[in-house]
C-alpha cells in the first residue's frame, strides 16, 4: 500500500468499519452486500476488458453480454430482494447503466401498480424471466415533463375491440426509453386515449414492437437507437414510431381507469395513485446522487492524499495536495454533501415505504408532500451532485481528465438524472406550488404538517425586508439544531417573498399563469431554500441516533461544516434577511476554516467507510492502495493506439506530407 | 436592414424553409445584425475575410470555421514557444522545418507526477561539457513526461522542459529541443520510451502522449537561449529576470482564450435557438404551450450566459491588445510591465475557462434531455471547454498567482501613500487605492443600470477583499506564523479576492468597450443590456460580499434585483439576433438543435436514423439477446 495512504488511514480517530455500517443500515447488511459483491467478483463471467478501450457497439454488446448473464445468476443465487438486486446490479455493471435495466425499473413496476389482476398474470412471468423485454416509453422527441402536452393518441375502435396507436407528427414521435432502440420487444406506452370521440388524457398501454423470434419491428413500428449521447454508451435509447399500430382492448393497463368493450370509459378514482411510480423512481435517484457523489469523492480524496505538489514552505520538500487549504476547501465540503444526502436518500426510501403501506390500506394523507418533497430534493441533489462530481473531477488537475481517473464516466451517467425523470427546474416549482399551497393554507387559518410546518410559525408582518433583528433566536454556529433554526428562517423567508411577489403579479397581470411565470426565479429559490432546510434538518436528525461516540464527533463536524458551508455559500440570504449579522458570517468563515483542519485527518477513513470496491469505483486514481502513478502507466500502455510503436495515419498521411516538401 | 447573416445550410431539405417559430424573432430588427458582426470581428473587412474559409491571414479563422477539431495545434505552441524562448539563430533555424513539416513538434512541460508547480518537475538535462551535450533524463517514473498533445505517435521532436544541471549546480527550468523520432520511418530514437495516455473525456482527435528519457543526448544548442545559456565549458549566463521562462505560458493562456470563448458562444446560440422552437407549458390557458424561452426560469439560466459570452469577447479583446504592447517590450528584455502581464493572463484564463465550462454545460443542460444526445453538439462543446480549466495552469492556482499580484501592489501602494501611489500601481489595479466609497449611492432600481456605478460596486468589493485578506495574512503572523504559513491559511480568502477582482475587470472592459461605440447607438443599446445583466447577474449570484460590509443594503440588493429581472425580458427580446450575430456556420456548430434555420426536429429524427447503431446490424441480438428469450422456452 502506498505510505501516505497507509499512514492516513493509522491516523483516523475512528473506526470506517462501524461507519460502513450505519450507512448499510446495520451489520448484517454490510456483510450481506459483501458476500454478493464477492459473487460477482469471484465469477469469470462478469470479467470484460476495459470499457474505456471498446467502441460504443462492442460497449452495448458487453452489457447485454452482462444483463443476460445476470438473468442467470440471479436466479442460480437466488437473489430476488430489491435492494440485494441493486447492490448485485450496480457491481457488476459499475455504473448501473444495463439495457434491460427499464425492464427491472419501469415495465414491471407500473405493471405491478397500474395492471389488473388478469393483465399481471398473463405478462409479469414472462417479463422478470426476460422471455419478453420490456421498456417504458412517456418522452415524445417535443415533450417532456409537461405530461399534458404529449402527443400520442390510442383511439378506441369499439368494432375490432382495438386500439390504433399513432404518432401523428414528428414532435410526437416516443425519444429517449432506454433499450428502447435494439434490446425490448415490448413497451409501455403512454398516450392520449380517444374513445367515442372524446380525450381523457394519458393512459399506459403495452405495446409489442418486435416479432419474438426474429426480433424484427412488427409492422407498423418504426423503431431505431436514438444515437451518441454524452454518456450511457451502452444504453441503446430509442425512437419509437407508430402508424395505425392496432393492439387489443386488453392492452390497456386498467386497475384505476377502463375502457369497456363498447367503448366506455371508466375514470380512475383517485388520480393520486399514479404518483406512485414517479415517487419512486425519484426517490430511487436521491440515493443515486448519494452513491455517485461519494464515488467521486472517494476517488478525489485518495488521490489527493498520494499527489504531491508544490511547496507550502521552501525549501521543505511538496506537500500532499489534501494539505493545502484550497484542495480541503473544493474536497471537503462535498463530502459533507455525500454523507448528508446519503442520509437523506435513506430517509426518503424508508417513508416511501412507509407511506406505501398507508397507500395499500387505502391512506393517501401522506402522498401529496412526498411527491412535493421527493420532486423538489431530486432536483436539489442531482443539481448539487452533478456540480460536485465535476469539482471532484476537477480537483484532480489534468488526470480527471483521463478516463483512467474513472470522473468523466461518473459524471456523464449521473448528470441525466437533472433532466429525466422530470427536469429540475420542473420538479422545483413543483414543490414551490405545494409550499405556496401550504403557505394559504396558513393564511387561511389552517395549520400545516410535516416539513412545511414551520410555516405555521410565520406571522405575515415580519416578511419586511428591511426590518432588522425581527427573529427571535440567535444563531448558535456550533449547533446543529440552532443552525436548522437559520436554515428554517430562511427558507420561511424565501417562501413568503415569493407568495408575495406572485400575489402582486397576480394583481397586475390578471393572469395566474403570467403571473406564475413572472416569479418562477423567486418560486424556484423557495424551492431551494426549503429543500436545503430539510437536507440540513435531516442530517441533524441522523446525529443523534448515532451511538459510536468517535464516529458521531467526527458525523458532527461533518454536519456542521455542511450547514456552515452553505451558509457562507449563500451569505447574501442569511445577512439580507437579517438572520445572521456581519460579523456572524466572519465567524461562520473562520468556523469553515477550523473545520476543515479538524476534517482533514479523518477524510481518506471517511471515503474508506463508504466501502467501494475497486471495481466499482473504476478509477486508476482512487485505487485503495494508492499505487496510482506505476497503474497510470500500466493502463495507459494498454490503450489501444499503443498496439503498435509507428500508428497507420503515419503511413496513410504524414509521411506523404513530409517527403512532398 | 443590412445584408443577411451569414451561413452556410446543411444542404439538406429542411434549411430551404426556415421554422415560423425562429422567422419571428428575427421579424423585428432593433439594431442591425451585420454591424454587430462586423464589430464583434473588429471591422467588415475582417468579417469578409473570416467567411472566405481557408484563405485568411489569421490561424485562428480556419480553426474556428473547423470547430477546432484538428490535430497539430501543438505544432503551433511549439512555434509559439520558440519565438518567445528561442534566440534569433535557433528561430531561424526551426521555423521553416516546422512551416515545411519536415519536423512535427511538440510542446512538453508537464509529467505524471507533477503539473502547474514548474519548480516541482524531476525531467533533468545535465550539461556534459567534454561532448558539449546535454544529458536528457527521466529519473523516475513521476518524471514521465505526460499529456502534451500530438506526442504519442505523431511528433517527431519536442521542446522539453527540464531541469538544467550545469558545472553541478541546478540552475531551474529551461526548454531542450529533443527529437524522439525518427525521420526516416518514425520509430522512436533509441533511449526514448513513447505512446499514447489513452482515452479521455474528450479531445479523442488530440494525441496526448507520454515520454520517458533514458540518457537522450541532445547537442548544446538545442536549448533555447533567448533568456539564458550555457558556454561550451559550462559557465551559465542568465539574461532575463526568474520569470521571463513563464513568458512562453503567459502567450499560451492569451492565445487559447478565443477558443475558449467560442465554445460558450456556440452554446448559447444552440441552446437558445433550440428555445424558441421547444415548446412546454401553457402561460395563458387560450394560447398555445410557450416557447421555452419565454419562461422566465430559461431566460434566468441563458441569458446571463449570453452575457458572459459578450463580456469575455470584449475582454479578451483588450487583454490582447494590452499583451500586444508589453509582449514586444519583454522580447527587448524591457520587464517592466510583466508582472501585471502575467496576472492579468493567469486571471483571465482562470475566470474565462472557469466561466465557459460552467456556462456551456448550463446551456446543455438548459436543452433538458436534447442536450444529452451528442447530435445536440453540446456535450463535445462540454467535455472539450472543461479540459481548459486544468491546461495551462490549474485555476485555483493561477487564481492564486493573480491574489499574490493583488497583495502585493496593495502593500506596495501603502508603503508608498501619498498623492502618487496611485499613479504607482498598474492599471487594473489602480483601483485599491481609490478613495474609500462606504455605500453605494443608489435609490431605484434604474440606478443599477448605470456602469459606473456597478463598476465602483465591484472595484468596492474586490478592493474590499484584497485588504480584508492582507488583514488574516497579518492576524497569523502577529500570532506566530511565518509567512508561507500564513499564506496557505488564507488561500479562500484570496481566491474569493482574485476572483472578484477578475471580475471587476471584466465588467470595466466591457464598460470601455460600450464608450466606443457612440456611433452606433442601436448596437450599442443591445450591447449595454448585455453589460448591464453581466454586472447585475455577478453582483447577484455573490449578494452576501456586497452586503458583508454593508455596501449594499437589504433594500439594495432588491432594487438590483429588479432590475435584472426587468433586463431578462428586454434582452430576450433581441436574443436570436444576439446569438446570429456570432456568425457560426451550422457547419461549425454541428448541432441538430442550433441550426440557423429551426428544423430542428426533423434533423434530429434523421440524425438519428444515420447513426451506425442504426445502419449496422445488432450482433449483441443474436449472441446474447436471442438465446436469452429462447432460454426460458426451451425449459417449459
Amino acid at each position: 500500500m502506498n505510505p501516505d495512504l497507509r499512514r492516513e488511514r493509522a491516523a483516523a480517530s475512528f473506526n470506517p468499519e462501524l461507519l460502513t455500517h450505519i450507512l448499510d443500515g446495520s451489520a448484517e447488511n454490510t456483510r450481506r452486500r459483501r458476500e454478493i459483491e464477492n459473487l460477482i467478483l469471484q465469477d469469470p463471467d462478469f470479467q470484460h476488458e476495459d470499457l474505456n478501450f471498446l467502441t460504443r457497439s462492442q460497449r452495448y454488446e458487453v452489457a447485454v453480454r452482462k444483463s443476460a448473464n445476470m438473468v442467470k445468476k440471479m436466479r442460480e443465487f437466488g437473489i430476488a430482494d430489491p435492494d440485494e438486486i441493486m447492490w448485485f446490479k450496480k457491481l457488476h455493471l459499475v455504473n448501473f447503466v444495463e439495457p434491460v435495466s427499464l425492464n427491472y425499473s419501469m415495465f414491471i413496476p407500473t405493471l405491478l401498480n397500474q395492471g389488473t389482476t388478469a393483465q399481471q398474470e398473463k405478462w409479469l412471468h414472462s417479463s422478470k424471466g426476460l422471455q419478453i423485454i420490456g421498456t417504458y416509453a412517456q418522452t415524445e422527441m417535443g415533450h417532456g415533463t409537461h405530461l399534458r402536452g404529449l402527443e400520442t393518441t390510442a383511439t378506441y375502435d369499439p368494432e375490432t375491440q382495438e386500439f390504433i396507436l399513432n404518432t401523428p407528427t414528428v414532435t410526437s414521435i416516443k425519444w429517449w426509453p432506454g433499450g428502447l432502440g435494439k434490446t425490448s420487444n415490448h413497451a409501455i406506452v403512454l398516450a392520449q386515449l380517444i374513445t367515442r370521440g372524446k380525450c381523457y388524457g394519458l393512459h399506459a398501454f403495452i405495446v409489442p414492437i418486435r416479432e419474438i423470434g426474429t426480433h424484427k419491428p412488427l409492422p407498423g413500428i418504426t423503431v431505431g437507437d436514438i444515437g451518441p449521447k454524452f454518456g450511457y454508451d451502452e444504453m441503446d435509447n430509442g425512437y419509437l414510431k407508430m402508424d395505425s399500430y392496432r393492439i387489443p382492448r386488453e392492452n390497456m393497463l386498467m386497475k384505476y381507469a377502463q375502457v369497456k368493450p363498447d367503448g366506455t370509459y371508466v375514470k380512475p378514482v383517485s388520480n393520486k395513485l399514479t404518483y406512485g411510480t414517479m415517487v419512486f423512481v425519484r426517490s430511487f435517484l436521491v440515493g443515486e446522487a448519494a452513491r455517485s457523489l461519494s464515488k467521486a469523492c472517494t476517488i478525489a480524496i485518495r488521490y489527493s492524499a498520494v499527489r504531491h505538489q508544490s511547496e507550502i514552505k521552501p525549501g521543505e520538500s511538496e506537500p500532499q495536495i489534501l494539505d493545502f487549504q484550497t484542495q480541503q476547501y473544493k474536497l471537503f465540503p462535498l463530502l459533507a454533501t455525500a454523507y448528508a444526502f446519503q442520509f437523506v436518500g435513506a430517509y426518503i426510501k424508508e417513508t416511501y415505504l412507509r407511506i406505501n403501506e398507508g397507500i395499500g390500506q387505502g391512506d393517501l394523507s401522506e402522498l401529496p408532500e412526498l411527491h412535493a418533497l421527493t420532486a423538489g430534493l431530486k432536483a436539489f441533489t442531482t443539481w448539487t451532485s452533478s456540480a460536485a462530481i465535476e469539482a471532484c473531477r476537477m480537483a484532480c488537475g489534468g488526470h480527471g481528465y483521463s478516463h483512467c481517473s474513472g470522473l468523466p464516466n461518473i459524471y456523464v451517467t449521473f448528470t441525466p438524472a437533472c433532466t429525466f425523470e422530470g427536469e429540475n427546474t420542473v420538479m422545483m416549482l413543483q414543490t414551490a406550488r405545494f409550499l405556496l399551497k401550504s403557505y394559504d393554507q396558513v393564511h387561511s387559518g389552517k395549520l400545516v404538517c410535516g416539513m412545511v410546518s414551520y410555516l405555521n410559525d410565520l406571522p405575515s408582518q415580519r416578511i419586511q425586508p428591511q426590518q432588522v433583528a425581527v427573529w427571535p433566536t440567535v444563531v448558535d454556529i456550533n449547533s446543529p439544531d440552532s443552525l436548522t433554526e437559520a436554515y428554517k428562517l430562511r427558507a420561511a423567508r424565501l417562501v413568503a417573498i415569493a407568495a408575495k411577489n406572485l400575489q402582486t403579479e397576480v394583481v397586475h397581470r390578471k393572469s395566474k399563469e403570467v403571473a406564475w411565470n413572472l416569479t418562477s426565479v423567486d418560486l424556484v429559490r423557495a424551492s431551494e431554500a426549503h429543500c436545503h432546510y430539510v437536507v440540513v434538518k435531516l442530517f441533524t436528525e441522523k446525529l443523534l441516533k448515532i451511538q459510536d461516540k468517535s464516529v458521531q464527533a467526527v458525523l458532527r463536524n461533518l454536519c456542521l461544516l455542511y450547514s456552515l458551508y452553505g451558509i457562507s455559500q449563500n451569505a447574501g440570504d442569511f445577512l439580507q434577511g437579517s438572520i445572521m449579522t456581519e460579523s456572524q458570517i466572519t465567524q461562520v468563515n473562520q468556523r469553515i476554516k477550523e473545520l476543515l483542519t479538524a476534517i482533514r485527518p479523518e477524510a481518506v477513513a471517511l471515503v474508506d467507510a463508504f466501502d467501494f470496491q475497486d471495481v466499482t469505483l473504476g478509477s486508476v486514481l482512487g485505487r485503495y492502495d494508492g499505487n496510482v502513478y506505476e497503474n497510470l502507466f500500466e493502463w495507459a500502455k494498454k490503450s489501444p493506439l499503443n498496439k503498435t510503436e509507428v500508428h497507420e495515419s503515419y503511413y496513410k498521411h504524414l509521411k506523404p506530407l513530409q517527403s512532398k516538401l | 436592414m443590412g445584408s443577411p447573416v451569414h451561413r452556410v445550410s446543411m444542404g439538406d431539405t429542411w434549411s430551404r424553409q426556415v421554422h415560423p417559430d425562429i422567422e419571428s424573432e428575427r421579424y423585428k430588427q432593433s439594431f442591425d445584425v451585420e454591424r454587430l458582426t462586423n464589430i464583434l470581428d473588429g471591422g467588415a473587412q475582417n468579417t469578409a475575410l473570416r467567411r472566405k474559409v481557408g484563405c485568411s491571414t489569421t490561424a485562428s479563422l480556419p480553426h474556428r470555421a473547423l470547430s477546432g477539431n484538428l490535430a497539430f495545434s501543438l505544432h503551433n505552441i511549439f512555434l509559439k514557444a520558440l519565438r518567445s524562448l528561442g534566440s534569433e539563430e535557433q528561430i531561424a533555424k526551426w521555423v521553416p522545418l516546422c512551416h515545411r513539416f519536415q519536423i512535427i513538434a511538440t510542446y512538453a512541460q508537464t509529467e505524471l507526477g507533477h503539473g502547474t508547480y514548474l519548480p516541482g518537475l524531476e525531467t533533468e538535462a545535465t550539461y556534459d561539457a567534454a561532448t558539449q551535450e546535454f544529458v536528457v533524463h527521466s529519473p523516475t517514473m513521476t518524471a514521465t513526461k505526460w499529456w502534451p498533445g500530438d506526442l504519442g505517435q505523431s511528433a517527431t521532436h519536442a521542446l522539453v522542459q527540464a531541469q538544467l544541471i550545469c558545472s553541478g549546480a541546478r540552475q531551474g527550468m529551461h526548454a531542450f529541443i529533443v527529437p524522439i523520432r525518427s525521420l526516416q520511418d518514425h520509430s522512436p530514437l533509441p533511449g526514448i520510451t513513447v505512446g499514447n495516455i489513452g482515452p479521455k473525456m474528450d479531445l479523442n482527435h488530440i494525441d496526448n502522449g507520454f515520454l520517458r528519457l533514458d540518457h537522450v543526448r541532445v547537442p548544446r544548442e538545442n536549448m533555447l537561449s533567448r533568456f539564458a545559456q550555457v558556454l561550451p565549458d559550462g559557465t551559465y549566463i542568465k539574461l532575463g529576470t526568474a520569470q521571463s521562462n513563464y513568458l512562453s505560458m503567459v502567450v499560451m493562456r492569451v492565445e487559447m482564450l478565443s477558443d475558449v470563448i467560442c465554445t460558450l458562444q456556440k452554446a448559447c446560440v444552440i441552446a437558445i435557438r433550440y428555445s424558441v422552437i421547444r415548446r412546454q407549458s401553457r402561460l395563458r390557458p387560450s394560447e398555445p404551450e410557450a416557447k421555452i424561452l419565454d419562461h422566465q426560469t430559461q431566460q434566468q439560466k441563458l441569458l446571463p450566459q449570453l452575457a458572459t459570452a459578450y463580456a469575455f469577447h470584449f475582454l479578451a479583446r483588450s487583454l490582447l491588445e494590452f499583451f500586444h504592447r508589453s509582449h514586444d517590450a519583454i522580447l527587448d528584455r524591457d520587464f517592466s510591465l510583466l508582472p501585471e502581464l502575467h496576472a492579468l493572463g493567469a486571471g483571465t484564463k482562470a475566470m474565462v475557462s472557469d466561466f465557459c465550462t460552467h456556462g456551456a454545460e448550463l446551456c446543455r443542460r438548459a436543452c433538458g434531455g436534447h442536450g444529452y444526445s451528442k447530435l445536440s453538439g453540446l456535450p463535445s462543446l462540454v467535455t472539450k471547454v472543461t479540459a481548459s480549466c486544468t491546461f495551462e495552469g490549474e485555476n485555483t492556482v493561477l487564481y492564486l498567482q493573480v491574489a499574490r499580484f493583488l497583495v502585493k501592489s496593495y502593500q506596495q501602494a501603502q508603503a508608498s501613500s501619498g498623492p502618487t501611489s496611485q499613479r504607482s500601481l498598474p492599471q487594473s489595479v489602480a483601483y485599491l487605492t481609490a478613495p474609500y466609497l462606504a455605500k453605494c449611492p443608489a435609490q431605484r432600481a434604474a440606478d443599477f443600470l448605470h456602469p459606473e456605478l456597478y463598476t465602483k460596486a465591484w472595484a468596492h468589493v474586490a478592493a474590499r477583499l484584497t485588504k480584508d485578506s492582507v488583514h488574516h495574512i497579518q492576524i497569523l503572523m502577529r500570532s506566530g506564523a511565518d509567512e508561507h504559513e500564513a499564506w496557505n491559511r488564507t488561500t479562500v480568502i484570496h481566491l474569493q479576492a482574485a476572483k472578484a477582482h477578475c471580475y471587476y475587470v471584466a465588467v470595466k472592459s466591457f464598460t470601455e468597450a460600450l464608450e466606443k461605440l457612440e456611433s452606433e447607438p442601436a448596437v450599442q443599446q443591445a450591447l449595454k443590456r448585455l453589460c448591464d445583466l453581466y454586472a447585475l447577474h455577478g453582483i447577484l449570484t455573490n449578494a452576501g460580499d456586497f452586503l458583508h460590509d454593508g455596501f449594499l443594503s437589504g433594500a439594495q440588493i432588491d432594487m438590483a434585483r429588479t432590475a435584472y429581472l426587468d433586463l431578462l425580458l428586454l434582452v430576450r427580446k433581441d436574443a436570436i439576433l444576439l446569438t446570429d450575430a456570432f456568425d457560426f456556420t451550422d457547419q461549425s456548430l454541428n448541432s441538430a438543435l442550433g441550426c440557423y434555420d429551426g428544423n430542428v426536429y426533423e434533423r434530429l429524427f434523421h440524425w438519428a436514423q444515420e447513426s451506425p447503431s442504426n445502419t449496422q446490424g445488432n450482433p449483441a441480438y443474436e449472441k446474447y439477446i436471442r438465446p436469452l428469450l429462447q432460454s426460458w422456452k426451451s425449459k417449459l
